[in-house]
């Protein structure tokens, strides 16, 4: 995003910000400087602005080969291929039969198809924590199954 | 990084994770902490944890620090 768009965007996040910020100054408890309080009103509009903006103009996407780059995406080394490729089938395996469907869902638009997390809040029309919590425990549920794998050698963080 | 250290990092979750909605609500507070030089971490491991590992909280968190260390080179 640049120019004309992105002053565009610019100015109605400090409009919504501003806002918020008389609707909330009450709220301000004196335990930050009041200048970061304020900023982080602008901050939160500027993430929810860009999330909504990504839906003028998504990618293209091809649904069925955005699996085969998953390795890519993961960083695993290409002159490993087959390794990788176990992995990512490991991974869809579990995605495909141990997570739910609103799991599967959010994972395979976040981790697989690769849209940024505000902006499929903003499509979901759900809270960025409610997408994140989806992640969190998805991600739980891959690390036990590549566990009993035999993929990951031990359990660490996170096994709770 | 090794394929196992990929794959660990791809899969970890942290107990300590407070989730986005906790971590913003006292996201100000931190970042004053950070660009004070005070241990933030040490106080707030739960938002610690939470903005190592979500990726549009670490950006909130990066860009509210820059703009208060930005305030702070001007005064």
């Amino acid at each position: 995003m640049t120019g004309p768009e992105l002053d565009d965007v610019a100015h109605q996040a400090a409009d919504d910000a501003m806002l918020a910020i008389l609707v909330k100054r009450a709220e301000f408890r004196g335990d930050s400087r009041f200048t970061t309080w304020a900023y982080k009103f602008v901050i939160l509009e500027v993430s929810a602005k860009l999330g909504r903006h990504y839906w003028r103009n998504p990618p293209v996407r091809l649904d069925a080969e955005q699996w085969n780059r998953l390795p890519d995406r993961l960083g695993l080394d290409p002159h490993q291929h087959a390794e990788a490729a176990c992995i990512v089938a490991e991974i869809r395996r579990v995605v495909d039969t141990e997570l739910t469907a609103h799991q599967r869902r959010v994972f395979t638009a976040i981790v697989v198809d690769g849209i940024p997390l505000n902006a499929l809040a903003v499509k979901l029309d759900l809270q960025r924590n409610a997408i994140y919590k989806v992640i969190f425990d998805a991600r739980r549920k891959i690390r036990r199954a590549l566990v009993a794998g035999g993929y990951l050698d031990e359990p660490g963080v996170g096994q709770r | 990084m090794n394929e196992h250290e990929i794959l660990e990092r791809f899969v970890r979750t942290d107990p300590r994770d407070v989730g986005c909605d906790e971590a913003i609500a006292v996201l100000h507070v931190y970042v004053d902490m950070v660009a004070a030089g005070q241990d933030a971490t040490d106080r707030y491991p739960g938002v610690a944890a939470h903005l190592a590992a979500c990726g549009p909280c670490g950006e909130d968190f990066a860009g509210l620090l820059a703009a208060v260390k930005s305030q702070q080179d001007e005064t």
